[in-house]
C-alpha cells in the first residue's frame, strides 16, 4: 500500500479548485443568449387562482415571456412524482395529489410556483413578475400535521380525503400487544422531531438549453443524481425524450438530499428553454431557498416500550404522525416509513416492534430526505425513550443499554432488517474511555462551584445506507433499482478514467475513487481521473445520496477494475511468455511472480491499443464496465456522548465536549471520513439546538425565512470533536465499507438533549433546545 | 435592487444638498441594514449618499471627560482602539461583539444610532452612559433622542456627525445574543458614572426599543453590587416577545443580565 493507498489521510484533489474559486458551479456556466426566469410566487398558504393577468409584464423591457399553469398543462406536461409506493394497512395504495411544475387552479403553500418571467436579465424579469397581476382567492390552510386529518380542515388534494396520505403499518401488531401485557413496567413518550430547512451553501440552480438543430436539451443542475433526473424529466413530466436529454451535475456546494429531487423550476426552464428558443437560467434567491428546499423531519410522535422485570425490552410500539407538506417529492414516502420503521429496533434485542406511520398533506412547502432520512428520527425517539426508561426504572443508562444489546450477528429484527454486523459493547466501551465517563461526578462537582449545571448524555445508533438490493427495494414499492455502475478506462499511455455512476457534491469522490484504483494498480492518484455527473458521460446511475457512494458506488468501481485488471494480466503473460495466473500487479507494473520479468502498466495498455501482439481472441482495448447490486443494506453503528454545562440563570447551554465512536466497517480516507463525522455532527447538534423552521399555525408564512430568525451552528458553537473507531468489517460487500454520510447526524440530536436532560433533571425539553426552552425545563 | 441614483460626497454640506436635491433620497453609512434591504426589493429610495468619504464625519478623540467618536467611525475601529478601550473598556467591548467581522467592518456608529433598531447594542451605550448625540444642526440629549423602534428625534435630513461619550467611574455592558442574529436578545449596559449616579439602559427587550430601569439606577446609586438589583424585576408586559423569546423570558433576562454587567464593571 503505497501513500496514495487506500486508508491513507489522501489530500482531497478537488480542494485546490475550490479553496481557489475556481469550481464550476451551475451558476458559472456561461451560454451564449441565456434569458433569466424569475417565478411569480405565492403569498398565500392555500388560496384559489382566480386569474392571472400579465399583459403589463409582457409589455415590460427585455421580457420574452410569461408562462403560467396553464401553459404547462396545455402543453401536456406530467406531474412531478414520488417514487416509493406505499401502501395502507387495509391495502389500499397512498393517496396522492398531483404536483405541478406551476400551480394552476390552486396553491397550496407560501412560495408555491404560479407564473414564471421570463427576460433578457435577472432584473428585468424580477421587475416584470412584480407587474404579473394574480388574482386570488384566499382559502383556510392547514400547518399543523395532526389538525390536517381533523375532519373539517381545509382539504388540500382531492384525491387524499382528510389529507390523508396513507396508514402504514410495520412489525407484528398482536405479538406486541401480547408482549405488552406481560409488562413490568412500561416507559410512554411523546416526542416532536422538529422540522429543518437545508442550507446547502450553494442555493439551487438550473441553465436549460435547446438546441434546436438536434432538437435535444442540455440541462445544467444542482443535482445529486442526474441520471434520476433525466430519467423523471422524459418518462414523466415528458418534457423530452431520454435520448434527446442531458442532465450535467457539474459542481454542487452541498446537497444533504435537498438536492435528490426533480424540483419544478428545473422543469419550467427545460420547457420554457424551447418555448422561448433562447437558453434559460434561474438560481434561487436565499429566501427561495428557504421557501422551497425541501424540507426535512417534522414528526409528532407517541411510543411507548415494555420492559420485563428483569428490563429487558419485551414490546415497543410507535405512532408517528409525519408532516409530508403540499405535495409528495421523489422520497417523500420512502423516508418516514421504510427509512424509520425499519431502524426501530436500534442496537437493541427486541422481539416485538409494531409501528403506525400516518403521512398527512399540509399547507406547508414539501418534506422529504435529509442527512440521515428517517434514521435520525428513529434514533432520537428510541434514545430519548431508552433515557426515560433508566431514569423511570431507576436503573443505570450505560447498563440498561447494555443489558439489552445485540450481541450476536447476523440479526434479524422484527422490522425486515437484517443486521450483518456490529460490536455494540465494543463501541460504548471506547466511547466511555475517550469520555472519561469515570471522570464525570468530579467535573459536575467542579461546574457547580461554577454555578453551572454539568450533564452527559449518550445516543447508540444503528442505520440502514447503501440502499439495497434492487429486487428488495423493488417488492417493497422502490420504483427503480439501487445498483450502481461504473467503467474504467485505461488509456493507451495507462493513465485512468473512471466513470462513475454516483455523484460528488462535497464528499471527495476525486480523491478517494482514485485512490482505490491507485492501490490496486500501484499508480499515484494524480494517475486518475474520475468523471461523474454527465449524463452524455456516463452510461447510468443511481447518483449520491443515502451514504451509497462507497457502499454501493466504489464496489461497482472495483468490480469494472476487477475486469481491466483480468485482460491486463491475459496481455501481460502473453507478452511475457507467462502464465496467466503467475501475472501479479505490484508498483505499476505487471510482473511474474519469482522472476524479474516485468512490465510497466503503461506498456501493457499501449499494446492493449496497439493490439500488435494480443493473444488470440482477446478484443483490443483496455476498458470495463460493471453494474454492482448490493446483497444487503449496510449497517453502520456507533455511540455518541454529549457533555454540556447549562448556565441556569440564562439557559444557555455549551457542549464541552462530544465524543462520537463509529464503526464504518473499513475506511478508505480517514481524513475524509472525520470531515464526514464533523459536519453530519455539526447538523445534528443544529437539529438538536439551534435549527427549527416554524410556519405562522394560522397563515402559513414562514416565520423562520432568513439567517436572522433560523439559527444554523457556527463554528463556535461545537467543539472540537473528540472522534473514535471500533470497526467490524462490512460482511457484504467486498471492500467491507458501510457509509460515513450520515451518521453524526443521525447519532448526535438524542445525545444533546440527554445531555441537557442530566444537567437539568428535566425531561421535558423539545429540539431544538434554545436558551429559553432549557431555561423553562429547569425553572418549570 | 431597483435602480437609484449613487452619490459621494466629500464633505457634510455637499452631503447636504445632495440629499435636499433627491426626490426620496437616503443616507447611506455602513450599509448593513439599508443595503439588504434594498436587496429584498422592500426599499426604494431615489437616490442613495454615502457618507463614506465625508472627512467630518471620522476620527476619535478623547477629552478630558468624554470619548467623542465620529459618526462614520466602524465599530472593528472603535473595538480596536487603544484609546476607547482605556477610557471607556466598556464601549470597545460593546462594539467587538456587533454582529459578525463583516458587520463590524462596514457598519457605523451614526448608523446604528440613526436606525434605532430595537436589537441593535449601540443605543445601548449611548443611552446607558447618558451620551450626547451632535448633528450637523443641534445637540440632542440620549434621553431625548430614542423615540420608539426605528424611531429617533432627527428631523428629515438630519445628520449625526459625532457621538459624546461622557467617560464613567465604571461601565460594563453585558449581552444575550440571539443565537439566529447574533443582536441582543437582551444586552444591559450598567455605567457609575463620575458624579455617584448610575445609569442602567436594556436593549433588545423593549417594546419601544432602547430603555433606562429607574428601579435598579436607584437601587446600585445606594450600593452597586449585583445583589443589590437582584430582586428588581421588570414587567413582561413592557418587553417584546417573537419565536426566539418570550417577554417573561426576556424580563427575566433583563436582571440578568444588568446583575452580570454590575459584576463586570467591578
Amino acid at each position: 500500500m503505497g501513500a496514495d493507498g487506500l486508508g491513507q489521510r489522501v489530500l482531497r484533489k478537488e480542494d485546490r479548485r475550490f479553496i481557489t474559486g475556481k469550481g464550476r458551479y451551475t451558476d458559472d456556466i456561461a451560454v451564449a443568449r441565456a434569458t433569466h426566469a424569475v417565478f411569480v410566487r405565492s403569498p398565500y398558504a392555500h388560496a384559489r387562482i382566480r386569474n392571472i393577468d400579465a399583459s403589463e409584464a409582457l409589455a415590460m423591457p427585455g421580457v420574452h415571456a410569461v408562462l403560467t399553469g396553464k401553459d404547462f398543462a396545455e402543453d401536456k406536461l406530467g406531474s412531478l412524482i414520488c417514487g416509493w409506493m406505499i401502501h395502507s394497512k387495509d391495502g389500499s395504495p397512498m393517496k396522492v395529489g398531483a404536483h405541478p411544475s406551476i400551480a394552476a387552479d390552486t396553491v397550496k403553500h407560501v412560495g408555491d410556483q404560479v407564473a414564471v418571467v421570463i427576460a433578457d436579465t435577472r432584473e428585468q424579469a424580477r421587475d416584470a413578475a412584480e407587474k404579473v397581476a394574480v388574482d386570488y382567492e384566499e382559502l383556510p390552510a392547514v400547518i399543523d400535521p395532526v389538525k390536517a386529518m381533523d375532519p373539517g380542515a381545509p382539504q388540500i388534494h382531492p384525491e387524499a380525503p382528510n389529507n390523508h396520505i396513507f396508514t402504514w403499518p410495520i412489525g407484528d401488531e398482536a405479538a406486541t400487544d401480547a408482549a405488552f401485557k406481560g409488562a413490568a413496567h412500561v416507559v410512554k413518550i411523546d416526542v416532536i422531531n422538529n422540522r429543518l430547512i437545508p442550507n446547502a451553501i450553494e442555493p439551487r440552480a438550473a441553465l436549460a438549453v435547446y438546441d434546436e438543430a438536434e432538437e435535444s436539451y442540455t440541462l445544467y443542475n444542482t443535482t445529486q443524481n442526474p441520471h434520476v433526473a433525466r430519467l423523471v424529466l422524459s418518462a414523466f413530466v415528458g418534457v423530452a425524450p431520454e435520448h434527446k436529454l442531458r442532465v450535467v451535475g457539474p459542481d454542487v456546494g452541498g446537497g444533504f438530499g435537498s438536492k435528490i429531487y426533480v424540483y419544478p423550476e428545473e422543469t419550467v426552464c427545460l420547457w420554457a428553454s424551447k418555448k422561448v428558443g433562447r437558453p434559460v437560467r434561474w438560481t434561487a434567491e436565499r429566501t427561495e431557498s428557504f421557501l422551497t428546499d425541501a424540507h426535512a423531519r417534522d414528526h409528532v410522535t407517541h411510543a411507548e416500550m415494555a420492559f420485563d422485570a428483569d428490563h429487558r425490552i419485551i414490546g415497543f410500539k410507535v405512532n408517528t404522525i409525519a408532516n409530508i407538506g403540499a405535495y409528495m417529492q421523489i422520497f417523500s414516502s420512502a423516508t418516514p416509513t421504510y427509512l424509520y420503521g425499519t431502524l426501530l429496533s436500534g442496537q437493541y434485542d427486541m422481539k416485538n416492534i409494531y409501528c403506525e406511520v400516518t403521512a398527512v398533506y399540509t399547507n406547508t412547502n414539501c418534506v422529504d430526505a435529509y442527512r440521515g432520512a428517517g434514521r435520525p428520527e428513529a434514533t432520537y425517539l428510541l434514545e430519548r425513550l431508552i433515557e426515560k426508561a433508566a431514569r423511570e426504572m431507576g436503573v443505570d443508562r450505560v447498563e440498561l443499554r447494555r443489558k439489552n444489546f445485540i450481541k450476536s450477528f447476523p440479526h434479524q429484527t422484527p422490522v425486515i432488517m437484517n443486521y450483518d454486523s456490529g460490536d455494540f459493547d465494543a463501541l460504548i466501551e471506547k466511547a466511555l474511555e475517550l469520555a472519561d465517563y469515570k471522570g464525570l461526578p468530579a467535573r459536575k462537582e467542579e461546574a457547580k462551584k461554577r454555578g453551572k449545571l454539568r450533564g452527559l448524555g449518550f445516543s447508540t445508533y444503528i442505520e440502514a445506507c447503501g440502499l439495497a438490493p434492487s429486487a428488495a427495494v423493488g417488492a417493497l414499492g422502490g420504483g427503480v433499482g439501487q445498483w450502481e455502475s461504473a467503467e474504467v478506462r485505461v488509456n493507451p499511455t495507462g493513465n485512468v478514467e473512471v466513470l462513475t455512476g454516483s455523484h460528488s457534491h462535497g464528499q471527495g469522490h476525486e480523491t478517494v475513487f482514485a485512490q482505490l484504483i491507485a492501490d490496486r494498480l500501484g499508480i499515484g492518484v494524480e494517475n486518475v481521473q474520475i468523471v461523474h455527473g454527465d449524463t452524455d458521460k456516463v452510461q447510468f446511475g443511481m447518483g449520491t445520496y443515502g451514504s451509497r457512494s462507497g457502499p454501493v458506488g466504489l464496489n461497482a468501481i472495483l468490480k469494472a477494475l476487477e475486469k481491466v485488471e483480468a485482460k491486463a494480466k491475459k496481455i501481460a503473460a502473453h507478452l511475457m511468455e507467462a502464465a496467466e495466473d503467475d501475472i501479479v500487479i505490484e508498483g505499476g507494473k505487471l510482473k511474474v511472480a519469482g522472476t524479474d520479468k516485468e512490465l510497466g502498466f503503461g506498456e501493457v495498455s499501449l499494446a492493449a491499443y496497439t493490439a500488435h501482439n494480443l493473444p488470440q481472441g482477446i478484443e483490443p482495448g483496455l476498458k470495463e464496465g460493471a453494474f454492482y447490486d448490493p446483497i444487503n443494506f449496510t449497517f453502520p453503528s456507533g455511540c455518541h456522548v454529549c457533555e454540556v454545562e447549562v448556565d441556569p440563570d440564562t439557559g444557555h447551554t455549551e457542549i464541552v465536549k462530544f465524543t462520537a465512536v463509529d464503526d464504518f466497517g473499513n475506511i478508505m480516507n480517514p481524513m475524509i471520513v472525520e470531515g464526514q463525522v464533523h459536519g453530519g455532527l455539526t447538523q445534528g447538534i443544529g437539529q438538536a439546538m439551534f435549527e427549527g423552521c416554524i410556519y405562522d399555525k394560522e397563515t402559513g408564512q414562514l416565520l423562520t425565512g432568513s439567517y436572522m430568525d433560523y439559527c444554523m451552528p457556527r463554528a463556535a458553537d461545537v467543539p472540537s470533536y473528540t472522534l473514535g473507531h471500533s470497526t467490524t468489517v462490512c460482511p457484504s460487500n467486498p471492500l467491507g465499507l458501510k457509509g460515513c454520510g450520515e451518521a453524526g447526524a443521525i447519532g448526535s440530536p438524542p445525545s444533546v438533549i440527554n445531555a441537557i436532560i442530566d444537567a437539568t433533571g428535566s425531561d421535558n425539553i423539545a429540539m431544538p433546545a434554545t436558551p429559553e426552552r432549557v431555561w423553562r425545563a429547569i425553572h418549570g | 435592487m431597483y435602480s437609484f441614483t449613487y452619490h459621494r460626497p466629500k464633505s457634510l454640506s455637499e452631503a447636504k444638498s445632495m440629499l435636499g436635491g433627491a426626490e426620496d433620497g437616503k443616507l447611506l453609512a455602513g450599509g448593513q441594514t439599508l443595503l439588504p434591504t434594498m436587496k429584498q426589493r422592500l426599499a426604494m429610495p431615489s437616490d442613495l449618499v454615502d457618507l463614506g468619504q465625508v472627512a467630518e464625519l471620522q476620527g476619535i478623540e478623547v477629552t478630558g471627560d468624554a470619548v467623542v467618536i465620529g459618526a462614520g467611525v466602524r465599530h472593528a475601529d472603535v473595538a480596536s482602539s487603544a484609546e476607547v478601550r482605556k477610557a471607556i473598556p466598556a464601549l470597545a467591548d460593546l462594539a467587538s461583539h456587533i454582529g459578525d467581522p463583516h458587520v463590524r467592518h462596514r457598519g457605523t456608529l451614526g448608523g446604528s444610532v440613526a436606525n434605532n433598531d430595537p436589537a441593535a447594542d449601540y443605543p445601548g451605550a449611548v443611552l446607558g452612559l447618558g451620551a450626547t448625540v451632535h448633528t450637523d444642526a443641534r445637540q440632542i440629549a440620549a434621553d431625548d433622542f430614542f423615540k420608539g423602534i426605528f424611531e429617533t428625534a432627527l428631523e428629515d435630513g438630519e445628520i449625526i456627525t459625532k457621538i459624546s461619550f461622557p467617560i464613567p467611574a465604571k461601565a460594563a455592558y453585558a449581552k444575550f445574543p440571539n443565537p439566529a442574529s447574533r443582536y441582543s436578545l437582551v444586552g444591559a449596559f450598567v455605567a457609575q458614572m463620575k458624579d455617584g449616579s448610575v445609569r442602567v439602559a436594556i436593549t433588545g427587550a423593549g417594546a419601544n426599543g432602547v430603555f433606562r430601569v429607574a428601579e435598579m439606577e436607584k437601587a446600585l446609586a445606594g450600593n452597586f453590587s449585583a445583589d443589590a438589583i437582584a430582586n428588581v424585576k421588570v414587567s413582561p408586559d413592557d418587553v417584546n416577545g417573537d419565536i426566539h423569546g418570550s417577554p417573561e423570558y426576556r424580563a427575566h433576562l433583563v436582571t440578568v443580565m444588568a446583575k452580570r454587567a454590575v459584576a463586570a464593571a467591578g
